[in-house]
């Protein structure tokens, strides 16, 4: 049986997070913002997933923690998605170039 | 066994207390004005304060999860007490919002992330706690609702410190791959200094630096703090930051212990950039709230410094800073809180002429400023000077010599504001300001703490013997 070595799940992982970082700085949306926040904790998630499976196999540690960065993913998604729709209220936009009100 | 999880989770089981108080009130039927609400939320934050002094006993609960000792109790007290005086500051602008509950719910919710954090054992303890301390602020920065500033702030403060989160996670999951554990007590005997471990070190800093706001990590602060109503900001500057760093300084200590050589290299570049680039940009500000933000940034620059000491004196200079600060810091946010919240001015110019109209607060405000810019009497001045008694301990001295220089750069911007307190004429002035007994309190503590803290040297001890 051949198995799929770590390192390319960590590279998966790797590439993973730098798209999201990519799209933090690039973006102009904040919902894809927002997605691309998302991704850089699921790189996190990979890594932890095969960390455990890989080198840990005995212990759970990786596993809960991923469980518990879903969790707070979804706490974090949701404020900022009521956090969004009050600044669209306030500015009717959702574009970062359009809440631009205080700079240095 | 009930008894021994009762008294060690004292602090912390009280907060939850108040939170369902909270709750219970805000879902009852049952009108009640905003004044007898917010005089008994203080009351009830006075109890939580002083209960939280007495009969407080030390050990481990949760299977190493939590622990405490008498230092943690002796910092979460001095949170307690700063956000007793946040919550009698906050007074005046609370007693016409509607959402007075929500808001003690969301502060002391942040404050019990901070507590869990500051006892945490546990890298996924850690974690979780960081969050429950960041995500309700982010919430409470666009707490005035309409305005445009303040949604723009909670956006900025919610996208920057995710952003940092999943740094630190990244960070925290690199760890877990070299070292295998999660648990404080066991990662230092599997440091060993390899390269992967050092990446994942540096992203940890990383997270910690976006959440004290040091520099190349400070570019949310200023927008944050002046997009925010002036509680939160000074929750955020004194509180959160506060607590982070006490965190930052007993994890850097004990559990990166065998990694000091790189991180005392990291510590010094970023209290270098952190005092400059600080110091340069506060130079420039015209908003008083910007201006103590980048003020609050060079203050975090000093403290690194004395964190980069490592030894006891390092522990106990910053502990003791971090409260000096606290009493700074909210005593000037008290000044800019009251007048934002009568006269709606908040640029420095409008503090022109301030002395003729409002002696007492203009005393005030200059005596917070002369403390943290550490002129003698305060107590900022020993505050700063047992810090960088700590940093030279390790015989670096280009770092203290920077760090004087800094101290002259910083006196500059603070007199600024003094000069134009009681010097320049304005033909606008600010107009006569009747203070509500609370801030009053507030302030009167905030400046009585100033004055002792500078006289009477006890407390710098007293911390000194909590750790030993």
């Amino acid at each position: 049986m051949n198995e799929v070595p770590l390192t390319h799940i960590l590279v998966l992982s790797t590439a993973l997070f730098f798209i999201g970082m990519f799209g933090l700085f690039t973006r102009r949306n904040m919902i894809t913002i927002l997605m691309s926040v998302e991704l850089i904790l699921n790189s996190v998630n990979i890594n932890f997933v095969a960390f455990n499976k890989y080198l840990f196999p005995e212990k759970l540690d990786g596993v809960f923690f991923v469980l518990f960065i879903i969790a707070i993913a979804a706490a974090e998604a949701a404020l900022a998605i009521a956090i969004i729709i009050n600044l669209y209220r306030n500015h009717q936009s959702i574009d970062v170039d359009d809440a631009t009100e205080m700079k240095f | 066994m009930l008894t021994d999880f009762l008294l060690l989770m004292k602090q912390e089981l009280l907060l939850v207390a108040i939170i369902f108080i909270l709750v219970f009130i805000k879902l009852g039927s049952k009108e009640r004005s905003n004044e007898s609400l917010l005089n008994a939320i203080n009351i009830l934050l006075l109890i939580n304060l002083i209960a939280g002094i007495f009969n407080s006993q030390t050990g481990t609960l949760f299977g190493d999860m939590f622990n405490t000792n008498q230092l943690f109790i002796f910092e979460k007290n001095i949170l307690n007490f700063g956000v007793l005086i946040i919550s009698l500051q906050s007074y005046d602008w609370l007693k016409k919002h509607k959402h007075l509950i929500e808001f003690y719910l969301l502060l002391l919710s942040a404050l019990l992330g901070m507590f869990l954090m500051l006892s945490s054992n546990n890298l996924l303890m850690f974690y979780l706690a960081l969050e429950l301390s960041t995500i309700p602020i982010a919430a409470l920065c666009n707490f005035d609702l309409e305005k445009r500033k303040s949604s723009e702030a909670a956006f900025k403060m919610i996208i920057s410190s995710a952003f940092s989160s999943g740094l630190l996670l990244l960070g925290i999951s690199f760890f877990y791959g070299t070292t295998g554990t999660l648990n404080f007590a066991e990662i230092p005997a599997t440091l060993n200094g390899n390269a992967l471990q050092i990446f994942s070190f540096v992203l940890l800093i990383a997270g910690f630096g976006f959440k004290i706001s040091a520099v190349p990590f400070h570019l949310w602060t200023a927008d944050v703090y002046e997009g925010s109503p002036i509680s939160v900001t000074s929750f955020l500057s004194v509180i959160s930051k506060g607590a982070v760093v006490f965190v930052l300084v007993s994890v850097l200590y004990k559990v990166f212990e065998p990694l000091s050589e790189y991180w005392y290299t990291i510590l010094f570049l970023l209290s270098l950039l952190t005092m400059i680039i600080g110091n340069l940009f506060a130079l420039r500000q015209q908003n008083m709230k910007r201006f103590l933000a980048f003020s609050s940034i060079a203050q975090v620059g000093f403290i690194l410094i004395g964190i980069s000491g490592q030894s006891l004196e390092g522990t106990a200079s910053v502990v003791f800073f971090i409260l000096i600060y606290i009493l700074s810091n909210l005593a000037a946010f008290g000044v800019i809180n009251l007048v934002s919240s009568k006269c709606d001015k908040e640029s420095i110019g409008d503090y022109k002429g301030f002395y003729k109209s409002n002696p007492q607060l203009t005393w005030v405000l200059t005596i917070a400023l002369f403390s943290l810019a550490g002129i003698p009497p305060t107590a900022g001045f020993f505050g700063k000077f047992f810090l960088l008694m700590a940093g030279a301990a390790k015989n670096n001295y280009l770092l203290i010599t920077v760090a004087a220089l800094n101290m002259v750069i910083a006196l500059y911007y603070y007199l600024r504001v003094i000069k134009a307190m009681f010097m320049d004429a304005n033909e606008n002035p600010i107009e006569k300001i009747k203070i509500p007994f609370q801030p009053k309190l507030a302030m009167i503590i905030c400046v009585a703490g100033i004055i002792i803290l500078g006289i009477y040297s006890n407390c710098y001890q007293y911390i000194f013997s909590l750790i030993k």
